[in-house]
């Protein structure tokens, strides 16, 4: 009976003839052979996500504004340094320039990073986890009223935290986690969606948002103080001001849009800077989860390390996690026939260690070997009826998908077919039309051109929060609506 | 018959390969659970793992040696998540080339990660999989649970789970 077992390995998938797969040296040629077969991981996310360059540049469903963004940025520098740097160096220092490109570089790139990068997103429970936990509320099952809220309480620090049961994702949220709906995942440490940049804001971006809104302002305010100067100097020796501004239109046009961002930009960046120093997310703020309004009295924020210093440091300094989603790992092939040699798949890696792709012998061995524990027979039920004490569902063990879970959310990427980019671009266009129509109608103080804070603009107004947040009297309600919407 | 997991003094070669490739495990046994060790959030969001010893686990193993490697697992992850000296040097280094470098570098806490892989691998080969376990690395299911999957042996079937433990002694 083992005997059959063996054979049934596909030397196809195999580089070598050898019945046991050996070490995966053979990752690029397996890899080769099987790419009409196996896709990569990030073919089949169930997210709303979308990929580029094979898996390496993930953004949000929605792009949001982040065209906008660029363009804005591109375009008041661009003007910066051609009608406003000649006449500055001439009259003042060629540092100005120099200052600006430093500034620009790091907006832009950060502003990239921000919006290409993982944010820390969850992968979703695995048919054996989403069971193991189902198996787990119905036992401890107190539910006298439908619907179970399924919630569960951790004590963090002497502090009692709710857990929410996310039943998208099949599982319970970490703590700080939070489901975002725009892109239809669990994010860690989630701060918020930002559409100027087009990608949620979690534990893995937050420090490239951070220091985008920071350079931004820098670059901002730079760009404003350089050209009201020049503007000064031409307008010197009584000709007026009109004068210089008919001398040099393109610096009116920086002036109304950067005039227009620098408060809210900086409003921004004082607002986050808060935030930073108290370990606090954009999510829990408004919230209230700490400060002591929607519950006890009592509550402190139990991730906090009560000096500001640590706190900057742990939020911005700290190690950098991994992600989390094998976006360039291969799908675990779930065809019962196929065995394990099927599934030698890429490592777990980071986007960006691509390149060394095949340098993870020993883990390959046991990731392949782990990944997908499917039995090769798919009949449980001589298991089953041996020990009558497992309660194991015989029905999740045969069933093959041990990828994330497919059963829910996943729109374009069902595994049965083979989805492309393109479908998600249009489906979501109308939406973030629809979502900035909204934004803008609500009275904003502000025009619609300016560069300023994400999904901060409606009439509410904030809580009672220390330190200067002009820039966010508004704009709760999309993202209260992205928040509330959450499961 | 290999009814044991006794792969070491077994000299039938196949059984050798068995032993020598974890995924072999599988041909010659089907999977009968999982056990899923949940995170412990006591300390905040850092990645600990409850060292609570599953009673599905009880015939299987020995409760001291699956607590140290749970407790190993968590000091790696502490290691890896430590904010202090380096950490802030890899920080501010990064924040001053906007962060480039992290595309050229690989992390502290990716080093971590292979080392706990490479750990769990050994593990896996020198404890668990004699034993019939098999621990999946919990970076593969979004580090929020350590999975071990534990297998019956198929020509045992029929009989109870604990006579396959029973090679766990001649085994180290």
């Amino acid at each position: 009976m083992n005997n059959c077992e063996y054979q049934q390995i596909d030397p196809q998938a195999l580089s070598t003839p050898i019945p046991t797969p050996t070490l995966p040296q053979p990752t690029v040629v397996v890899e080769k052979e099987k790419r009409e077969k196996a896709r990569k991981k990030w073919e089949v996310f169930p997210g709303k996500n979308r990929f580029y360059c094979d898996g390496r540049i993930i953004v949000a469903g929605q792009s949001g504004v982040l065209p906008l963004t660029i363009g804005l940025i591109l375009v008041t520098t661009g003007l910066f340094f051609v009608f406003d740097c000649p006449f500055l160096v001439k009259h003042l220092t060629v540092f100005i320039p120099a200052i600006g490109g430093v500034l620009f570089v790091f907006v832009v790139i950060s502003l990239l990073q921000t919006s290409f990068t993982d944010p820390g997103i969850l992968p979703r429970a695995t048919p054996d986890e989403a069971a193991d936990i189902e198996r787990q509320i119905d036992s401890s099952g107190s539910s006298s009223y439908r619907p179970p809220p399924r919630t569960k309480e951790v004590m963090i620090n002497q502090q009692v935290v709710k857990l929410k049961y996310c039943f998208t994702c099949k599982m319970f949220r970490p703590p700080r986690t939070s489901h975002c709906s725009l892109c239809d995942n669990c994010v860690e440490r989630f701060d918020h969606h930002c559409p100027w940049v087009g990608n949620c804001v979690g534990k893995r971006n937050y420090r490239f948002f951070y220091t985008f809104i920071v350079s931004l302002s820098f670059l901002t305010a730079f760009i404003f103080g350089c050209v009201a100067t020049h503007l000064a100097l031409r307008a010197q020796g009584g000709r007026g001001l009109m004068f210089a501004l008919q001398e040099s239109p393109a610096s009116a046009v920086e002036l109304v849009i950067c005039f227009f961002s620098v408060w809210s930009i900086l409003g921004l960046s004082g607002f986050h800077t808060y935030l930073v120093a108290s370990n606090l997310t954009t999510n829990e703020d408004i919230k209230g989860s700490w400060s002591g309004k929607s519950g006890a009295e009592d509550t402190v924020n139990p991730y906090s390390y009560n000096t500001i210093i640590t706190n900057c440091c742990s939020v911005l300094c700290g190690p950098m996690p991994p992600s989390l989603i094998d976006r360039r790992g291969f799908v675990p092939v779930e065809a019962s026939s196929q065995t394990s040699a099927t599934e030698m798949e890429l490592p777990m890696l980071p986007v960006k260690k691509e390149t060394n792709v095949c340098a993870q012998g020993t883990k390959d061995l046991l990731g392949s070997a782990s990944r997908s524990p499917c039995p090769t027979t798919g009949k449980p039920q001589p298991v089953a009826a041996a020990d009558p004490a497992v309660t194991f569902n015989p029905a999740l063990i045969s069933d093959p998908a041990a990828m994330p879970s497919l059963t829910c959310g996943g729109r374009h990427h069902s595994h049965t077919t083979s989805p492309p980019d393109e479908p998600r671009h249009h489906h979501h266009h109308h939406n973030r039309h629809h979502r900035t129509r909204s934004r803008r109608g609500r009275g904003s103080k502000r025009p619609a051109l300016h560069i300023s804070n994400p999904a901060y603009n409606a009439s509410l107004s904030p809580p009672s929060s220390p330190g200067p947040r002009p820039s966010h009297t508004g704009a709760r309600d999309p993202r209260r609506d992205s928040i509330v919407a959450l499961h | 018959m290999g009814r044991s997991w006794d792969f070491q003094h077994d000299n039938d070669p196949k059984h050798k390969a068995i032993f020598h490739n974890l995924q072999e495990l599988r041909h010659s046994a089907s999977l009968a659970n999982k056990v899923f060790i949940q995170r412990d959030y006591s300390e905040g969001t850092t990645c600990r793992f409850q060292t609570k010893f599953p009673s599905e686990l009880d015939s299987r193993i020995e409760r001291t040696l699956f607590e140290d490697t749970v407790k190993t697992l968590n000091n790696y992850y502490a290691e890896a998540e430590k904010i202090g000296g380096q950490s802030y040097l890899e920080g501010c280094l990064a924040c001053t080339t906007a962060y480039i470098i992290f595309l050229c570098m690989e992390t502290r806490y990716e080093k971590v990660l292979k080392k706990i892989g490479r750990y769990i691998q050994e593990q896996n080969e020198k404890i668990y999989a004699p034993r019939g376990l098999l621990i999946t690395d919990p970076i593969e299911r979004g580090m929020r649970v350590i999975e071990i999957s534990i297998y019956e042996d198929r020509a045992s079937s029929g009989s109870s789970s604990g006579s396959s433990s029973t090679s766990g002694t001649s085994a180290r």
